[in-house]
């Protein structure tokens, strides 16, 4: 479903991505993983657009990645995106925030796009706080209402840039059951996280990213529980036993 | 004291006249400055390279002219491009664009104060450069705005007196045509600031509210 083909990025003079081959199948639950500054958010802001990419071919469902081109607008919406910050809007509600897209991006009826907001909200547990602005809510309630956002667009796939890194330990669970629950729905997810239970338990396929290359790449416990290359043993080590 | 009052009975009704210029001067250039101040704002942000360096060439150009000779050029210059406009025309175009230069550069300060992450959310949900700005960005940089918005709608109001060399009768002008008609200085010209101030009053209270707004958010 998608798709990357040696994909180069670089900023100025810094190659962040030195070829990134790989590929997203339906239903596939992939989790990147690896180093900061290694390139990992970077991938995802190629895939819908966020930023360019210098050489090489990503595509969504047969359809080339170009963020200057119109096209992107009809990708962004079969693939969402959260973000690390949330990035909720704080002027709107939590409900709000849920429809703008629906309303004024899909031009959908306000009745049906309201039901299936406080539907999506309800689903991610939030149903009691449609109305509240997202300064007033919790960390892991603000994210859980930006899946919300993001479900509703209704996307083939959903992008996860760091989900869980800017909560409090205590509310990274909430977030993480809400996204399991995704994944067992059979929801097209690319996850970048630091969460390696997660990514473990829920991913199918994990890709580990060094220096703008994939080091390693396989089923989700293989790589996880019998790591072959030694930077991704090294990188695991440190995750897993920090002491 | 008593002289005073009996000076402003006299010359109050006739200054009253020139305080209605002022405000339409200050309004009608207060609403041309806001319109090109934000066009070219979004021009300036709009990340496409000509508009950025046209709008910021102008911004320049507009700012390093001063008010008056602005006022002069359009009532006494454009007439010879075949132009012709009348005093309170020239007056409220003159010093809507003279001030549409700070509008911008306030406006421009709002929506770059925007953290970069809303425009980003709203792509994501696929927005488009004008849906992101009408829904998400200028809704927030409102805030970020209003405030310095309300200390120029009261330098607006002072400099609307410019209007007065070319010709707009508006209140400073019909105080210094009282005045030296009559000699009676210090009465007319107490009242012509009493009745700046007056309608300044409220204009101080609004800019105070948008900043007490701004403070509790």
């Amino acid at each position: 479903m998608i798709e990357l083909r040696d994909v180069h990025k670089s900023f100025g003079k810094v190659e962040v991505l030195k070829g990134i081959t790989a590929s997203v199948a339906k239903s596939e639950v992939v989790c990147i993983i690896g180093p900061s500054g290694s390139g990992k958010s970077t991938i995802l802001r190629c895939i819908n657009g966020l930023e360019s990419y210098d050489r090489g071919e990503i595509s969504v469902e047969g359809a080339r990645v170009d963020s200057n081109d119109r096209s992107i607008v009809a990708i962004r919406t079969q693939v969402s995106m959260v973000f690390q910050r949330f990035n909720l809007f704080p002027h709107r509600t939590a409900l709000e925030n849920v429809i703008e897209g629906p309303l004024y991006v899909k031009k959908e009826p306000r009745e049906q796009a309201v039901a299936r907001g406080r539907a999506l909200l309800a689903q991610v547990g939030l149903a009691d706080k449609a109305e509240v602005h997202p300064p007033k809510l919790s960390g892991g309630q603000q994210q859980r209402v930006a899946i919300a956002r993001a479900l509703a667009m209704q996307p083939k796939a959903i992008l996860f840039d760091e989900p869980t890194s800017a909560l409090d330990p205590e509310l990274v669970g909430d977030v993480l059951s809400v996204m399991r629950k995704l994944a067992d729905d059979g929801m097209t997810m690319v996850v970048v996280t630091h969460e390696m239970g997660f990514a473990r338990d829920v991913a199918d396929r994990v890709l580990f990213i060094d220096g703008g290359v994939i080091v390693e790449q396989g089923a989700a416990k293989s790589v996880l529980n019998q790591p072959q290359h030694p930077r991704t043993q090294d990188f695991l080590r440190r995750v897993l036993h920090p002491l | 004291m008593q002289k005073f009052f009996h000076d402003a009975v006299e010359f109050v009704p006739i200054l009253l006249q020139g305080v209605w210029l002022t405000i339409v001067v200050t309004v009608g250039s207060l609403l041309l400055s806001t319109v090109l101040g934000l066009v070219w704002a979004l021009m300036r942000v709009s990340g496409i390279r000509i508009l950025t360096g046209l709008s910021a060439a102008l911004i320049n150009v507009i700012r390093g002219i001063p008010i008056i000779v602005l006022l002069f050029y359009i009532y006494f210059v454009m007439p010879d491009f075949g132009i012709a406009l009348s005093a309170l025309q020239a007056a409220i175009i003159g010093l809507g664009i003279a001030y549409s230069a700070y509008q911008a550069e306030n406006f421009r300060a709002g929506i770059e104060a925007i953290d970069k992450g809303q425009i980003e959310a709203a792509q994501t949900i696929g927005m488009g450069w004008w849906l992101t700005m009408r829904r998400v960005v200028l809704p927030q940089a409102v805030r970020i705005i209003l405030p310095p918005y309300g200390n120029i709608m009261i330098m607006m109001l002072k400099d609307s007196s410019q209007a007065s060399t070319i010709t707009v009768a508006e209140l400073a002008l019909q105080g210094k045509l009282i005045a030296s008609s009559t000699f009676k200085n210090t009465s007319v010209f107490t009242l012509v600031a009493l009745m700046y101030l007056t309608m300044s009053i409220p204009l101080i209270l609004l800019v105070r509210h948008f900043e007490n707004k701004a403070n509790r958010k």
